[in-house]
C-alpha cells in the first residue's frame, strides 16, 4: 500500500530520484529527500519498532527528531534515527532491540509478564540467593540496551570547526527567520542555525495550506538568502550551550564550536501526546507528526483519521488532512472548538465534539478504532489514524543551560523562559507566542535587541506578544483501568509506574525521574517530562511551580562521539638531535609529550646496550641528549629574590658564573622539581626543572610572580635551547679541541658556569656531576644543538665516545645515590626524608614551603637510604615499589634498583622508617611473588664516594687542557 | 521469574510502603542533626538508629535525597589505594557494600566486574606496583597485570592506544564493582526512616549556633532546631557549612563531570580506568557507557558541565576504545568535589565541641558511603572517633601527619 500524495508545495523529497534499500529484510523504495521513517511510512509500513521493555509495536510519535521508538542498525552502526537520518542508497536496516525480528519479537513475552515488574522492580528482587545475583544481572543487561556495538569498528572522527559570530539565532522557524534578518539588518553577522535541512520550522509544515502566509514565507526566505551578513547552518542542532555563549553545533559533518556574543534562542515547542489507553498503537501520533510527513515528505499519515484536540492547531491539521484527501472522521476536541479554524472543518461537514475525552485506542498491530466520550456518554469510531493536538512544552534546553529559569504560564498552561541571562533572547513559542504575526514580530524584537546588545546600545522595551489562550491542556491525561497509558515512550512508563513512584515516596520530580526512570531515555524526556510534572503536581496537590522541573543539561539530542572528539591530536616533541638518534638506532620512550632515548641498541641485548653506554662514561666519554629539560631564563630587578623564594637553598649570595642545585618543595614542604640554576648577572638567573614539570612549574612561578609583586620576567625557553651532558673522563680533552674556553680546574672549576662559544656556537656550559663523572652540561641554541652534537661525536670517535641514553643515566646517577624526584619521592616526600638536609636553607626569612619544612624538620619519621642486596642471585631481584618488611609491619618501599655494573653489585635506593636506616641494618624486602630477600643499608653515593671523579686533579688527566 | 516478584501479581506498586515518609513539619529539638541528606548523610542515620539506638535525629536536605554528588558519581567501588590507612577503610567499606541489598531488602545492583588500572608510562607501573604490594600486604585482591592478561580479560581494547603511549601494564582489582548509586541513597534513607529517623527534604542550614565552644543547634529556612550535635556531611558545600563555625579546612572545590551514551547491548564487563588518558568507563545495567575523567583543572563552585570535557574525554576514549566513536554521547554533568591536599577524606571532631565533619570526598566519596556511615556513627555515638577514621582527623593537616592518598585517587575512581 502506497500512501504518497500528490506533489506538496513545501515538499522536501525529490521525486526525480529514488534511493532504494532494506529494512528488516523488506526492500524499500523511497526518494532523495526522505528520511528513513517517511520512506517506510509511504510504503505502508505502521510498525517501525518495538518499544525498550515491552516490545510493544511502535510507530510515529512525534516525527520531531526525537522519535526514540524508531532506532535502527546497520552494520556499523548502532541506534540510527529513523526520522531523522536518510536512508542511504543499499544499506540494509534492522529495528535495534529486538529478539527475532521486528515482525516476530520474542522479547514481547515481557508484557505477558509486565504485572509482575512493577515500576522499579529490579530493586525489588534478583539479589537473594547473592549468587544468583549476576545470573539475573546478565538477563537484564541482555534485555536492557538498544543497538549493538561490534567491537571490531575501527575508528571514526570527523573534524571540527571553529565559528565566531555576533548573533547566533538558534531555530530557524519563523520567529527564528525574522530574528535573524532583524540582527542582520542591524549590521551584525548572524549565524541561524536549525537541525532540519531547511529553514522554515512551523510556518512550512503546520502553515504548509495557508494561502495567505505565501507572501509572507517567501520575503522571509529570500531576504535571509539575500542578506550577506546571514549564515544559515541547517542539519546542525546546538548540542550544549556552554560557559560564555559558547554553542556545541552539531552539524552532519561535524561540530561547530561556535561562540556567539548574542544569542536568540527560538527553538519553539515540542508537541506533547496524550496520556491515555494504548495511545502507542501505530497509527496514533501528534498532530505535528502528520502535519511533517505530510507536508515534508507527501506521505499520508492514514486513511481514516480522528482528531484529538484541545488547541487550534488540531483543526489546522485537520485541515491539512482534508486537503489531502484523508477522512477526517471526526474531531474530539476537549474544550468548547471555537477558533478561526473550526469554521471552516466544519464547513467541510466534519463532526466535531466538543467537551470530548479520550477513552482509549483500539486495534492489534496497529490503530482500528477509538473510544471517546462525549459529555460522560461514551462512544466508538474506526479509524486507521488518531491525531493528537493537546499541547506543548518548550525545547527549552538552551535556555536552561544558559541559565535561565522557567515558569508556568497558567493562561497558557504552559512552562515560559523568566528573566534570561544578559545576552541571551528568547522569542516564538518558546515564549508562549502562537500567532505567526506576532511570532515574527517577537523574533523582529529579539533579533533586533540581540544585535543591538553586541552593538553595546541601549535596548529598547519589549512587547509582549504571549497569546491570550491556552494552547496546551491542563491535565491531557486520562487513566483507563485496564492502564497500557503511556506517558514516556523510550522507557516504557504508564501512568501506574509514576503513581507507584510518587506513592512511595519519590514525590519529588528528580526522585520520581531517577526512581522510574521517565526522561532518562535518549529522547530526554522532550515529549515525556511535560505529563510527567502534570502528573505528579496533581497527585501532590502542588503547583506547577512548585512541582519544578528535571534539570535539561547537555546534549540536545545525542551527539557521536566521532563529532565530539574531533581529530586525534597528540603533540609530541623531539628534540633537536632527534635524527641523530634514530640514525644511532636509538630505542625511544616517552618522556611526557618528549620522545627520548632510552638506549641505543649497538649490542646485542637491550642489557648489553645499556651496559656498554655506562661503561663509555665510566671509563671514556659519553654524551646524553638533555633538551627535554624545562629552561627557565628569569630576569629583572628582583630575580634573585624570586629565586630566593622558590627554591629551597640561597640563590642570592650566588656568585655570577656559578651553579647550584635548585630544589623546589610545595606549599606543604613536599619535594616537587629540582634542577641546576645559574647565575649569568646580577639580575639574570637561567634555572632547569625536570623533563616533566617544566610547564607546570612555569605556571606556578609566573602564579607566584604576580602574587608576590616582584619585578621579574620569567621566559620558558625549554623548546628554544637545546642541551646535552658530556660526562666521563675524557670529556675535558675532547672538548678542549672545540672550544677556545679555558677548562682547566682554576678557570672553570666543579659546579661553575661559563659562557664561551662551542664549534663556533654560543654556549653555556655547566660543571655538573649528576652522572658521577667529569662533566659539562652545554647548552646551545635549539638550531645549533644538532651541529654542536654531530661536532662532539665526530671528533669524539677518537676519545671511544657513545651516546647514552635515560637508561644509562639512571643506572648512573645511582651507582651516585642522585635521586629523581617522582622515582625516588612521593606524594609526600620532604627534604629531610629525600636525605637532603643540605638542600634546605633555612636562615632565608621565606622560602616556598619553609614553614612546613621547620615543622617536617622535627617530625621526621622515614628516610631514603642506599642498599646493597646480599643474595644476587638473578630471580632474587626485586622490583621498584616492592615493600620492606619488619616483623610482619611495612616499613619501606623500593624507590630505585639496579645491578651495577660498575660495582657488580645489585644496589638500590629505598625510603624506610628512620629505625631501619642506619648503616649496615639488615632490610627485608617481600618480592612481588612474596618471597623475601635480604639486603642491607650503605652509604652513598655507592660509587666514588668522595667525589673524586666528578673534579679530578690536573695530574689525573694526564696534562689535558 | 523471581518469587518476590510473584506477588505484584495483586498488589499494586502504590500501595507499598513509602521508601521516605511525607513531608511533616520539623520538630524543635533533636539528638543529632546530620547536614546532607545524601548517601553519607542517610547512612550516618542509618547506623546511629541501627547500631547505635540513637534515633532522635534529623537528617537536613537543602535538594533532595541523594542528589548531590551521590547522583552523580560513575557508581565504581573499589579499595586498592596506596597507603595502609585508606586500604583498610575502603576494604570495610566494600564488604559493608556487599551485604547492603540484603540488608536493605533492596537490590542496589552491586555488581563485581574487575577493575583494570592501566599504566602506560613507567612511573605509573611503579605506582601500581607500590598499590598492588600495599594491597597485598593487607589482604587485598590487587595485582599488577602484564599486557597479555589485560588483552585477554579486554580483548576489544586497543592496547597501542593508537601508537602514543601504549599500555604497558595494569593494576587489577578482581573485586572492583559498580552499584546504582540512587539505591544506596535510597536504602540508607529507607532503613533510617523505618527506624525513627526524620528526613527533612528541602531544608537548607543558614547556620549553626554555638555557645561557649558547644554546638546549641542549627538555624534553617525553616526554623531552628536545638541539637547539641550537628554533622556536616555535604562534601562540595563543605565550605558553606565550615565557614558559620569559623573552622578552617585546606579543602577546594573542584568540578568533576562524567557523562554516557546512548545505551548498547552489553559488551563491556570491567571497569577501566586510565589515569594518563583521564578516562575511567564501565557500562550500566542499562547499557550505557558511563564514563568520566579527572577533575576540572580549575576551581569553581558550579555544576555547570563544559564542552572541554566531552570533548576530551572522547577524543581519549577512542585511544582505547576506537569502535566507541560510533555511539553517542546521551548527557553530561558535573559535581562539586571537596578535594584535600593528600587526597584522603577528613572525618571526625572538630575544635568545636558536637560539631562533626565528613569531609573531604574529593572523588572518591561514593566508595567510602557505608564506611563513613558507619564509623561516623560511631564517632558521633561516643564522641571519640572510630579507630579506622584516626587517620583522616582534620588535625592532621596542622600536625602534618597526611594520608598520601594522591597516587591511587586522583583519578583512578
Amino acid at each position: 500500500m502506497m500512501r504518497r500524495l500528490s506533489p506538496q508545495p513545501l515538499e522536501w523529497i525529490n521525486r526525480s530520484q529514488s534511493v532504494t534499500f532494506v529494512f528488516e529484510g523488506e526492500e524499500i523504495k523511497g526518494f532523495d529527500g526522505d528520511v528513513i521513517s517517511s520512506a517506510l511510512w509511504a510504503q505502508g509500513h505502521k510498525v517501525l519498532g518495538r518499544s525498550f521493555k515491552y516490545h510493544r509495536r511502535r510507530g510515529l510519535l512525534s516525527f520531531a527528531n526525537h522519535d526514540i521508538n524508531v532506532m535502527l542498525q546497520t552494520a556499523d552502526t548502532p541506534n540510527v534515527r529513523g526520522d531523522v537520518v536518510q536512508p542511504e542508497q543499499g544499506q540494509t536496516y534492522k529495528a535495534v532491540n529486538t529478539f527475532g525480528s521486528l515482525a516476530q519479537d520474542k522479547g514481547a513475552l515481557v508484557e505477558w509478564i509486565s504485572k509482575f515488574l512493577p515500576v522499579g522492580f529490579y530493586y525489588k528482587a534478583f539479589y537473594s540467593p547473592k549468587f544468583l545475583f549476576p545470573k539475573w544481572e546478565r538477563l537484564i543487561r541482555e534485555m536492557a540496551g538498544l543497538g549493538t556495538v561490534d567491537t571490531s569498528w575501527g575508528e571514526r572522527r570527523q573534524p571540527k570547526r571553529y565559528r565566531h559570530c555576533d548573533v547566533a539565532v538558534i531555530g530557524a522557524g519563523p520567529s527564528g527567520m525574522a530574528a535573524a534578518i532583524a540582527a542582520a539588518k542591524q549590521g551584525v553577522d548572524v549565524c541561524l542555525i536549525d537541525e532540519n535541512p531547511y529553514i522554515g520550522g512551523s510556518l512550512d509544515y503546520q502553515y504548509a495550506n495557508e494561502e495567505a502566509l505565501e507572501v509572507t514565507r517567501d520575503d522571509l526566505k529570500t531576504t535571509i538568502a539575500e542578506m550577506d551578513n546571514i549564515q544559515v547552518i541547517t542539519s546542525a542542532f546546538v548540542a550544549g550551550f556552554y560557559g560564555d555563549n559558547w554553542l556545541a553545533v552539531n552539524s552532519q559533518q561535524g561540530l561547530i564550536k561556535l561562540s556567539a556574543q548574542s544569542v536568540v534562542v527560538a527553538t519553539g515547542v515540542f508537541e506533547q501526546p496524550a496520556v491515555f489507553r494504548n495511545n502507542d498503537l501505530p497509527g496514533v501520533m501528534n498532530a505535528s507528526a502528520a502535519q511533517r510527513l505530510m507536508a515534508r515528505y507527501a506521505v499520508a499519515p492514514c486513511k481514516e483519521a480522528v482528531v484529538l484536540t484541545a488547541n487550534p492547531e488540531g483543526y489546522r491539521a485537520a485541515l491539512d488532512l482534508i486537503k489531502n484527501g484523508v477522512v477526517v472522521k471526526a474531531i474530539l476536541d476537549t474544550g468548547c472548538g471555537e477558533n478561526s479554524w473550526s469554521v471552516p472543518v466544519k464547513q467541510a461537514g466534519i463532526p466535531v465534539f466538543e467537551n470530548a475525552a479520550i477513552i482509549e485506542a483500539k486495534g492489534r498491530k496497529a490503530l482500528q478504532g477509538v473510544v471517546y466520550a462525549v459529555n460522560g456518554v461514551q462512544q466508538s469510531l474506526d479509524c486507521d489514524g488518531l491525531l493528537m493536538s493537546v499541547g506543548w512544552a518548550p525545547a527549552g534546553a538552551p535556555l536552561y543551560q544558559a541559565g535561565s529559569k522557567f515558569a508556568y504560564n497558567a493562561i497558557l498552561e504552559q512552562l515560559l523562559p523568566q528573566e534570561l541571562p544578559q545576552g541571551v533572547f528568547a522569542c516564538g513559542r518558546i515564549n508562549g507566542v502562537f500567532e505567526i504575526v506576532d511570532q515574527i514580530k517577537d523574533g523582529q524584537q529579539a533579533g533586533m535587541a540581540a544585535a543591538l546588545a553586541v552593538q553595546d546600545k541601549s535596548v529598547p522595551d519589549f512587547t509582549d506578544y504571549t497569546a491570550t489562550r491556552a494552547h496546551s491542556h491542563s491535565y491531557p491525561i486520562w487513566q483507563h483501568p485496564k492502564g497500557k497509558e503511556f506517558i514516556d515512550f523510550d522507557e516504557d512508563i504508564q501512568i501506574k509506574d509514576l503513581k507507584g513512584a510518587i506513592a512511595q515516596g519519590f514525590d519529588n520530580i528528580e526522585l520520581m525521574k531517577r526512581f522510574s526512570t521517565i526522561g532518562m531515555g535518549p529522547s530526554q524526556g522532550k515529549h515525556s517530562n511535560m505529563n510527567g510534572i502534570r502528573l505528579l503536581a496533581k497527585l501532590t496537590g502542588k503547583s506547577i511551580d512548585q512541582t519544578g522541573s528535571t534539570t535539561a543539561r547537555p546534549m540536545f539530542h545525542p551527539t557521536e562521539v566521532s563529532h565530539l572528539a574531533g581529530m586525534r591530536f597528540r603533540p609530541e616533541r623531539l628534540t633537536p638531535m632527534h635524527a641523530f638518534h634514530q640514525q644511532a638506532k636509538a630505542k625511544f620512550m616517552e618522556a611526557g609529550v618528549w620522545l627520548r632515548p632510552e638506549y641505543y641498541a649497538t649490542e646485542s641485548s637491550r642489557e648489553a646496550s645499556i651496559a656498554a653506554e655506562v661503561a663509555a662514561v665510566r671509563n671514556a666519554v659519553g654524551l646524553i641528549d638533555v633538551s627535554t629539560l624545562g629552561k627557565l631564563e628569569v630576569f629583572g630587578r628582583d630575580s634573585a629574590e624570586l629565586m630566593d623564594r622558590l627554591y629551597t637553598m640561597r640563590m642570592s649570595n650566588m656568585a655570577v658564573g656559578a651553579s647550584r642545585y635548585a630544589l623546589m618543595v610545595d606549599d606543604s614542604g613536599v619535594v616537587i622539581d629540582d634542577g641546576v640554576a645559574v647565575r649569568y648577572s646580577d639580575e639574570h638567573f637561567y634555572v632547569t626543572t625536570t623533563t616533566s614539570t617544566s610547564d607546570s612549574a612555569y605556571r606556578m612561578i609566573q602564579k607566584k610572580v604576580i602574587e608576590w609583586g616582584l619585578k621579574v620576567t620569567v621566559l620558558n625557553r625549554t623548546g628554544q635551547i637545546g642541551a646535552m651532558n658530556l660526562a666521563g673522563p675524557n670529556s675535558r680533552q675532547l672538548l678542549s679541541q672545540l672550544t677556545d674556553l679555558d677548562l682547566s680546574n682554576e678557570a672553570f672549576p666543579y659546579l661553575a658556569m661559563r659562557q664561551a662559544k662551542v664549534c663556533g656556537v654560543d654556549a653555556t656550559f655547566i660543571r655538573v656531576g649528576f652522572v658521577g663523572e667529569l662533566g659539562y652540561e652545554i647548552h646551545v641554541s635549539a638550531q645549533d644543538a644538532e651541529h654542536v652534537w654531530q661536532q662532539i661525536m665526530l671528533l669524539g670517535e677518537s676519545f671511544a665516545i657513545k651516546p647514552f641514553g635515560v637508561e644509562a643515566q639512571r643506572q648512573l646517577r645511582l651507582e651516585k645515590g642522585h635521586i629523581i624526584v617522582g622515582q625516588d619521592t612521593d606524594g609526600l616526600t620532604n627534604p629531610f626524608e629525600a636525605n637532603m638536609p643540605w638542600a634546605v636553607h633555612f636562615k632565608k626569612t621565606y622560602f616556598l614551603g619553609k614553614p612546613s619544612l621547620v615543622r617536617l624538620k622535627t617530625l621526621q619519621k622515614r628516610i631514603l637510604v642506599g642498599f646493597e642486596l646480599l643474595s644476587a642471585a638473578a630471580d632474587d631481584m626485586p622490583l621498584e615499589s616492592n615493600l620492606i618488611i619488619d616483623d610482619g609491619e611495612m616499613v619501606g618501599r623500593v624507590t630505585s634498583i639496579g645491578r651495577s655494573a660498575t660495582l657488580q653489585k645489585v644496589i638500590g635506593l629505598a625510603m624506610v622508617e628512620l629505625a631501619c636506616s642506619q648503616v649496615d641494618s639488615e632490610l627485608t624486602i617481600k618480592l612481588s611473588d612474596g618471597r623475601m630477600v635480604s639486603a642491607k643499608v650503605v652509604k652513598t653515593p655507592f660509587y666514588d664516594p668522595q667525589g673524586l671523579l666528578q673534579k679530578p686533579q690536573e695530574s689525573a688527566l694526564g696534562g689535558a687542557a | 521469574m523471581p518469587l518476590r516478584l510473584l506477588k505484584y501479581a495483586w498488589k499494586k506498586s502504590e500501595d507499598e510502603p513509602r521508601f521516605f515518609p511525607e513531608e511533616k513539619p520539623l520538630k524543635t529539638s533533636y539528638d543529632v542533626v546530620i547536614i546532607g541528606g545524601g548517601g553519607h548523610g542517610m547512612a550516618c542515620a542509618y547506623y546511629l538508629a541501627k547500631e547505635h539506638g540513637i534515633t532522635n535525629v534529623a537528617v537536613l536536605e537543602q535538594g533532595y535525597i541523594g542528589g548531590g554528588n551521590t547522583g552523580r558519581n560513575t557508581t565504581i567501588v573499589r579499595s586498592n589505594y596506596l597507603t595502609s590507612e585508606g586500604v583498610k577503610f575502603y576494604d570495610e567499606s566494600l564488604k559493608l557494600f556487599e551485604d547492603l541489598s540484603t540488608d536493605f531488602d533492596l537490590n542496589i545492583f552491586y555488581s563485581t566486574r574487575g577493575h583494570f588500572t592501566l599504566a602506560h608510562t613507567d612511573s605509573a607501573m611503579r605506582t601500581m606496583r607500590w598499590r598492588a604490594e600495599v594491597n597485598k600486604h593487607h589482604g587485598i585482591d590487587s595485582e599488577v597485570v602484564d599486557v597479555d592478561t589485560i588483552q585477554k580479560e579486554v580483548p576489544y581494547m586497543d592496547m597501542s592506544c593508537n601508537g602514543q603511549h601504549p599500555v604497558m601494564g595494569a593494576l587489577y582489582h578482581a573485586p572492583g564493582s559498580v552499584a546504582r548509586h540512587d539505591a544506596v541513597a535510597w536504602g540508607y534513607a529507607r532503613g533510617a526512616q523505618m527506624r525513627g529517623v526524620e528526613i527533612h527534604q528541602k531544608t537548607k542550614v543558614s547556620d549553626i549556633k554555638t555557645k561557649s565552644g558547644k554546638v546549641v543547634g542549627v538555624q534553617t529556612d525553616r526554623g531552628f532546631i536545638e541539637a547539641n550535635s550537628v554533622v556536616s556531611m555535604v562534601a562540595g558545600s563543605t565550605p558553606r557549612i565550615t565557614e558559620m563555625l569559623e573552622i578552617e579546612t585546606p579543602i577546594e572545590i573542584f568540578p568533576l563531570q562524567a557523562c554516557v551514551t546512548e545505551p548498547v547491548k552489553p559488551f563491556m564487563d570491567t571497569i577501566v580506568v586510565s589515569g594518563s588518558l583521564h578516562v575511567y568507563v564501565s557500562q550500566s545495567s542499562r547499557g550505557e557507557l558511563v564514563m568520566g575523567a579527572s577533575v576540572d583543572p580549575a576551581e569553581l563552585h558550579s555544576t555547570r558541565s563544559t564542552l572541554d570535557f566531552v570533548e576530551g574525554l572522547t577524543d581519549q576514549m577512542m585511544d582505547l576504545f576506537p569502535f566507541t566513536s560510533r555511539l553517542k554521547i546521551m548527557r553530561q554533568w558535573a559535581g562539586m568535589s571537596d578535594i584535600t591536599p593528600d587526597f584522603a577524606p577528613i572525618m571526625g571532631k572538630t575544635d568545636v565541641d558536637g560539631f562533626y565533619l565528613d569531609a573531604g570526598w574529593g572523588t572518591w566519596g561514593f566508595k567510602a558511603t557505608p564506611i563513613s556511615g558507619k564509623t561516623m556513627a560511631y564517632t558521633v555515638a561516643n564522641d571519640r572517633p572510630h579507630e579506622l577514621i584516626k587517620p583522616f582527623s582534620l588535625d592532621r593537616y596542622a600536625n602534618f601527619e597526611l594520608v598520601g592518598e594522591k597516587g591511587a585517587a586522583s583519578v583512578g575512581h
